[in-house]
């Protein structure tokens, strides 16, 4: 059975179709890229999983238990954490108390200081910036604290939205290698971005969305081979 | 000086009230952005509640030794605890529905629940002043000349407690986490696995019970308490808010200390018909100078 697996999805945003039946799985340990275009539906998937938008039809589950009519924070404690688009940190915090937002559903010590020394050990800028507060940091930092804030429930599958978006290139490398390194570490990963090359260089598969479509899926190295894909998001190289 | 000081002492005391009141506007505000216009009725239905409190308990008249603590702590607490039910069945009732609806319909809503709480109210004390017993001995106290009563300390120091009780709450554990969590951003907070319906009915149970605690100081204080009370204490503790800066609590403490002081100065040099007016004028001062208030960052969007 699939980690995460979603059939048939349609959300609408008032009379406006975001999503049109678009299907796509996450097995467990994989990492799945979900590329495409502005206003393609990346997004609005990311959001549909969590919870925070309400698909008007098809199928959301994870290991085979529905999510549809659940409310986005038994979404966070059946395991599932989002960095959302634009990292949406809590500026007027500090880093920890972002970092303990991000367990606010885990309970026990034990597990909660193993956590925060996974994060701290994964991004060790976010241990020097601890009692700093979160809108005072630089964008790629800030992108630290949301994926290690995603991290620290603990998720089996991470979703990461745009994670590369805005940062300096040696900062965006940094990043994939993190996320490369969160995977082989045992959380399914699931990347929104538009930073399409390097997503599928590290992603095992990928979906394209297209106007709330799937247009295009594979393996990663078979759609980066592909040619009406690297047409449309890999730039003609 | 002696009567300077008096006063300074009158409006901290009026002021601790307004404080009280206004960090239940500021709360709602900064966590789901309303002017909860029923607030100040709310209010008014501390004092109620104290009153039919202490009527139970029979207690009419000056209270001493342990039963001035039990009565006076049963209706404090009473008032307190109804009060905090009464804004989460408001929010649950009037509000929640209409949590993503133009902003319009919850602001007209919100004056909506204020006329029914006035009203009921009305139907339940009558349309006059009613008395609310003199349970505290009078001793005043005399410090550099001028005369502080027991009443005076018991409102302040109530209300300093009371707020300290809330910065603790706020800034030092998890659910007070999980509300400045949720007002800064609802959908962050809600990836965090934070319920944020629950977060919400906690702020108004909390920024209500802070009102139900003003309800019952303001009876032991003023000894009267009339339906139609709420009308005026809110809109000055809400102008508190504003000039404090509405959805900073420490902004709504000062704001609350700064229109008792200048309410009660108002009073002593211009007459009684002018506070208002002065207070009043704060506000627009505020509004045109400083939209944002003393301590706010965000302007608050016009209603």
């Amino acid at each position: 059975m699939s980690l995460l697996s979603i059939s048939g999805l349609d959300v609408h945003y008032g009379g406006i179709q975001a999503l049109r039946g678009v299907s796509l799985r996450v097995e467990e340990g994989e990492i799945v890229a979900l590329l495409g275009g502005n206003g393609a539906g990346k997004t609005t998937t990311l959001r549909a999983i969590s919870g925070l938008v309400r698909a008007s039809r098809g199928e959301i589950a994870l290991d085979g238990a529905s999510l549809r009519k659940r409310s986005p924070d038994a979404i966070v404690r059946l395991g599932i954490g989002h960095a959302p688009e634009g990292r949406r940190v809590f500026g007027g915090m500090t880093v920890r108390e972002n970092l303990d937002l991000g367990a606010y559903a885990v309970r026990s010590r034990a597990a909660f200081a193993q956590r925060l020394e996974y994060v701290l050990a994964t991004f060790p800028r976010l241990h020097e910036r601890l009692e700093q507060t979160a809108g005072t940091l630089s964008g790629g930092e800030q992108q630290m604290l949301a994926i290690g804030r995603a991290l620290m429930s603990g998720p089996r599958l991470l979703m990461l939205d745009e994670p590369s978006l805005g940062l300096a290139p040696v900062l965006v490398q940094t990043i994939f290698r993190v996320i490369a390194e969160i995977n082989a570490r045992g959380t399914t990963v699931l990347l929104v971005e538009q930073n399409a090359r390097q997503a599928l260089r590290i992603a095992a598969r990928g979906y394209v969305l297209e106007t709330g479509r799937v247009a295009f899926e594979g393996t990663g190295a078979n759609l980066l081979a592909d040619p009406a894909v690297a047409d449309a998001y890999l730039g003609s190289a | 000086m002696h009567e300077f000081l008096a006063q300074l002492i009158n409006g901290i005391s009026l002021g601790s009230i307004y404080a009280l009141i206004a960090l239940g506007y500021t709360m709602v505000y900064g966590i789901i952005g309303l002017i909860n216009f029923a607030h100040g009725d709310v209010y008014t239905l501390g004092s109620f509640f104290s009153l039919a409190i202490l009527a139970l308990l029979g207690a009419t008249g000056e209270l001493h030794g342990p039963a001035l603590l039990i009565d006076a702590g049963l209706a404090l607490f009473g008032a307190a605890l109804l009060c905090g039910i009464v804004g989460v069945l408001i929010e649950r009732l009037a509000y929640r529905r209409l949590r993503n609806a133009p902003r319009l319909a919850p602001l007209i809503t919100a004056i909506g629940v204020s006329f029914i709480l006035e009203n009921a109210m009305q139907v339940w004390k009558g349309p006059s002043p009613v008395p609310f017993p003199a349970i505290l001995p009078n001793p005043a106290v005399t410090v550099a000349g001028v005369a502080i009563s027991l009443q005076q300390f018991v409102v302040v120091g109530l209300a300093i407690a009371t707020m300290l009780a809330l910065q603790l709450f706020v800034h030092g554990t998890r659910m007070g986490r999980a509300m400045r969590a949720t007002a800064q951003d609802r959908d962050a907070a809600r990836l965090m696995g934070i319920d944020i319906n629950k977060t919400i009915a906690l702020t108004f149970l909390i920024g209500s019970a802070l009102a139900g605690v003003a309800g019952f100081v303001s009876g032991v204080y003023y000894q009267s308490t009339w339906f139609f009370n709420g009308f005026g204490a809110g809109l000055k503790a809400f102008t508190a808010a504003v000039l404090g800066g509405i959805g900073n609590l420490a902004g709504a403490m000062l704001g609350g200390f700064l229109i008792g002081i200048v309410e009660s100065f108002a009073t002593w040099l211009l007459g009684g018909q002018w506070s208002n007016v002065a207070v009043f004028a704060i506000l627009i001062l505020a509004l045109v100078f400083r939209p944002s208030g003393l301590l706010g960052e965000t302007l608050p969007e016009k209603v």
